[in-house]
């Protein structure tokens, strides 16, 4: 603490002892994420570029520090550079809030984050549903953002992006709610925990053995339930995340850049980062419910840190997938986006819901 | 009413210059006013394929109308030509479709030597045909990969360039250059064909096959890639006809026409090859996905025809490719109209001689003018993002539309 | 059908209103097929010409190639079509020739819709004015450009919006 010492005494006569300590611990809480995010980002970044590369049969930046590994901080350094322009008939305080919106409400999503057994940002008993509805906040970002920028392109982006990301909410929901009902349980912490022991305790395999009947092998029942919650899940994420194929939002061949065409600079960066961010963080939560969070999967108890290994791993084996995926698929068109959520995605994910609640009812 | 509302109704007005400027009642016979939105795609936009400006008319999300407006790239061609003798237009010719450069002089150097009744030697004629296929594959390469970079799909694009890598590999063998070539000269070539290439054209022939197959997978037969195009941007073979299509756009409505067969030229009356044409099978005739399908089957057919050339080549011809190159070239007085096929298309001269060293007048027929014309017809009614990929499909190069 | 027949045929149905038979002489058979020409007498006629070569189904010329303008530098501007049909695959093509002096021809637009752009393009470069033409701008030029520039006589502006042109 011999750092904060100085600023601990400047706080206590300020606020009292009290207080004081209160605000730093908050403080430090609240910056674990943010260090989080910001390194995350550079290895995100610079895996995108590899994965891309290697995807596409070439090399991908080779001249920026050995094999182009520095490349993320030269990008970083140019991004900051840069000239930061606002249009002339913008709607200069929402084009100028709606950057930072975005990553506030990425960012805050991390808060609910159990990333090991020693640290979650705010451990609240209704985690999972404050994850939901933090991440209604980039909708409204998004919306400042294109109107903000008084052009049709960023307008046309955000209106689709708003469409999509509240008819995605909804499978994504439900999927949410099939592991919620089996937990019993909405804090992420407690679902994570449920899960020790292995793989065969995860999720996506049926949960930890909780329901009677037929000598503890009912929780098998609900593998393809769960299969079925994971893959809306999965699918609902990438819209959510505005990832290929689901990036109709900032499809660069018709919109230009979507809702973000007008941004330059650090304001963009911000945009980059949140959407990565969110990358993360879908896939962090997908690993929570689904796949144990911190827990190892060969069983056993998990320490603090091995803990919070294993959750970046997870976490960013789901970002490696979302890369993969956006560099083979082709995009889908709006309606198509829409069809497959109000037509496919919704109706499994209710079935799942339904199915995993009556198993639950009925046998617990 | 907020500021900024209000010059979005002044933007808005711009189409109606007498609408007034304040708002108009938003409520109109009980129902929800709303406004067409016109939308400026171009010259500076990611999908069109260089400097079109495409003014299109939307309603939501759909395509009411759209206004291309071309001529950005216009480098007066047909004015240069008056001022230059016939050799000399041989660079320019080069630079109306910079993507298939070979295939232009190609076209050009036949119209002249129609006009001066040259016969050229048999060699010349192989190594002509031979890369005036090569630049076939090499511009549907570009075709087929911007048409998934317009379609979303960025991987299929690189595999695609690196292919043409090699083809352009070849002509820089060859003559020099790798994209602007002034190789065919009017009764000859400015080089012999280098001693490498042919190996180069096996090698590239098997290679190229196994990408045809790779590219089919990941592209063609992509479930998101037939939806996104499949059914979009229906051109019918009647109207094709009527308003000047042709290429891959005329052939993917059904109809058989390829001026290689149709209207021999060069020695393509002596290779064996299929015009390819749409399939109802796969998706509608004339959409989108069957104006790449046909490209895919052409890259095929030159394939055939480049191995074709490679067992008839006269290798032990020791012929020098400039020995039909006439001491002047001043065609007899005189006009004609000479048509190639180009990948894009009909390529077609008009070229009136007045007995001088320059001509009289040279009148272009370019494919990707002719085709491009089409796009208002077939756009009206899809989506903003139908329209890119139809705008894809017919496969423009800026450099030939405006000449 | 020949070329002969198909002229012959054209001078019976539009007699007068039609010239010459132009027949290149030597050079190549693609050149002695595709030079040829048929002169227009009377441009007004023009329409009517092209809806009967479009709708008589022994002619069937569904194809307009290619329409250009030509400036002959002697106060007159022609202009040509080259016309085919794809499914009896004969070609023909047929040239008007007409003072420079407010050049004004009926459109083909509302035959062949390949003539749109063209039409506009000659409009654009020769100065053509096109009767009936739906939509004739300028294709290529800016809208407020001086003059038609493929013109004989066309000389380049030293100012352009008070901007000097450099070359």
């Amino acid at each position: 603490m011999t750092i904060f010492q100085p600023i601990n005494e400047f706080l206590s006569g300020l606020l009292g002892p009290g207080m004081a300590s209160l605000v730093l611990t908050t403080l430090a809480y609240a910056a674990i994420p943010l260090v989080f995010i910001l390194g995350y980002a550079l290895i995100a970044i610079l895996g995108e570029m590899k994965i891309s590369a290697w995807v596409q049969d070439r090399l991908g930046p080779m001249r920026t520090g050995p094999k182009g590994m520095l490349q993320p901080i030269a990008d970083i350094l140019k991004l900051l550079q840069k000239e930061d322009t606002t249009p002339l008939a913008s709607d200069k305080w929402m084009y100028r809030l709606a950057p930072w919106m975005v990553f506030l409400a990425s960012y805050a999503a991390f808060a609910a984050l159990p990333f090991s057994a020693a640290y979650v940002g705010a451990r609240l008993n209704t985690g999972i549903f404050y994850f939901i509805s933090i991440g209604s906040l980039v909708v409204v970002s998004i919306l400042m953002a294109g109107w903000g920028s008084n052009s049709k392109y960023s307008m046309l982006g955000a209106m689709r992006s708003v469409a999509q990301i509240i008819s995605y909410e909804i499978p994504v929901a439900l999927a949410i709610l099939t592991v919620v009902v089996v937990a019993g349980s909405m804090d992420l912490q407690t679902i994570t925990n449920l899960q020790a022991g292995g793989v065969q305790n995860w999720f996506l395999f049926g949960g930890p053995k909780t329901l009677a009947g037929f000598g503890g092998t009912t929780n098998l029942v609900l593998i393809p339930v769960m299969l079925v919650a994971f893959a809306v899940y999965f699918i609902g994420s990438l819209a959510e995340t505005n990832r290929v194929p689901f990036d109709v939002p900032e499809a660069e061949s018709e919109l230009v850049a979507g809702y973000h065409t007008e941004y330059s600079g650090m304001k963009f960066a911000l945009f980059f980062l949140a959407e990565y961010a969110s990358m993360f963080a879908v896939g962090a939560i997908a690993s929570v419910l689904f796949l144990g969070g911190w827990q190892s999967p060969f069983g056993g108890a998990t320490g603090p840190l091995a803990g919070f290994g294993w959750f970046v791993l997870k976490g960013l084996s789901f970002v490696f997938v979302q890369i993969w995926i956006r560099w083979t698929l082709p995009r889908l068109r709006v309606d198509q986006v829409m069809r497959i959520c109000w037509k496919v995605l919704i109706p499994f994910s209710l079935a799942a819901v339904i199915a995993a609640s009556t198993l639950t009812v009925v046998f617990q | 009413m907020p500021e900024i509302l209000e010059r979005r109704m002044m933007s808005s007005s711009t189409l109606h210059a007498s609408a007034p400027l304040h708002a108009p009642e938003m409520v109109e016979h009980g129902r929800l006013r709303t406004e067409e939105m016109v939308l400026n795609m171009g010259p500076q936009h990611p999908s069109t394929h260089g400097v079109l400006r495409l003014e299109v008319v939307l309603d939501g999300e759909v395509v009411v109308d759209v206004i291309p407006h071309i001529g950005y790239l216009h480098r007066c061609f047909e004015k240069h030509t008056e001022h230059l003798t016939y050799p000399q237009i041989i660079p320019y010719v080069d630079r109306m479709d910079y993507i298939a450069a070979m295939s232009g002089e190609h076209g050009y150097v036949t119209a002249v030597e129609r006009m001066m009744n040259i016969e050229v030697p048999e060699k010349v004629e192989y190594i002509r045909v031979l890369f005036a296929e090569l630049q076939r594959i090499a511009s549907h390469l570009i075709a087929i990969g911007t048409y998934g970079l317009d379609a979303g799909a960025f991987t299929p694009f690189l595999y695609c360039f690196r292919d043409r890598e090699t083809i352009l590999e070849m002509f820089e063998k060859t003559c020099g250059a790798r994209f602007l070539y002034n190789y065919m000269w009017v009764g000859g070539l400015s080089h012999d064909l280098h001693p490498d290439v042919l190996g180069m054209c096996r090698d590239f022939v098997k290679k190229s096959r196994e990408t045809h197959r790779e590219i089919n997978e990941l592209l063609t037969f992509n479930h998101i890639f037939v939806q996104r195009t499949a059914g979009i941007g229906v051109l019918d073979p009647q109207v094709a006809v009527n308003a000047g299509a042709s290429g891959p756009m005329l052939r993917s409505t059904g109809v058989e026409w390829d001026i290689r067969k149709n209207d021999p030229y060069s020695i393509y009356d002596r290779f064996d090859f299929e015009v390819a044409v749409g399939s109802s099978k796969l998706a509608t005739l004339g959409d989108a996905f069957n104006r790449h399908w046909v490209r895919m089957l052409e890259w095929e057919q030159s394939l055939n025809i480049i191995e074709q050339i490679l067992e008839q080549y006269p290798v032990h011809d020791t012929t020098d490719v400039q020995s039909a190159i006439p001491k002047r070239i001043k065609p007899p007085v005189g006009e004609i109209y000479s048509r190639t096929e180009t990948p894009r298309g009909e390529l077609g001269y008009y070229i009136v001689s007045k007995g001088d060293v320059k001509p009289w007048r040279v009148k272009v027929r370019s494919p990707a003018f002719s085709n491009l014309s089409i796009l208002p017809i077939i756009s009206r009614g899809y989506l903003v993002a139908d329209l890119v990929v139809i705008l894809g499909s017919i496969d423009i190069v800026l450099g030939e539309v405006d000449r | 059908m020949t070329q002969h027949e198909i002229v012959g045929q054209l001078h019976a149905a539009f007699g007068e209103r039609l010239g010459a038979w132009r027949e290149m002489t030597g050079g190549s058979s693609y050149q002695r097929r595709m030079g040829s020409h048929l002169e227009i007498a009377d441009p007004s006629s023009i329409r009517d010409l092209a809806f009967y070569l479009r709708d008589d189904p022994s002619l069937d010329f569904n194809n307009l190639m290619l329409l250009s303008s030509l400036d002959n530098a002697d106060g007159t501007l022609s202009i040509v079509y080259h016309v085919e049909s794809t499914r009896l695959g004969h070609q023909i093509a047929l040239k008007a020739t007409f003072s420079a002096e407010d050049a004004s021809v009926p459109s083909v637009t509302s035959v062949w819709a390949h003539a749109n752009w063209h039409e506009r393009e000659a409009w654009d470069m020769m100065g053509i004015h096109f009767e009936g033409h739906p939509d004739l701008r300028r294709m290529l030029l800016d809208e407020d450009y001086p003059g038609h520039p493929l013109r004989k006589d066309f000389k380049e502006p030293d100012f352009y919006h008070g901007m000097k042109v450099p070359y």
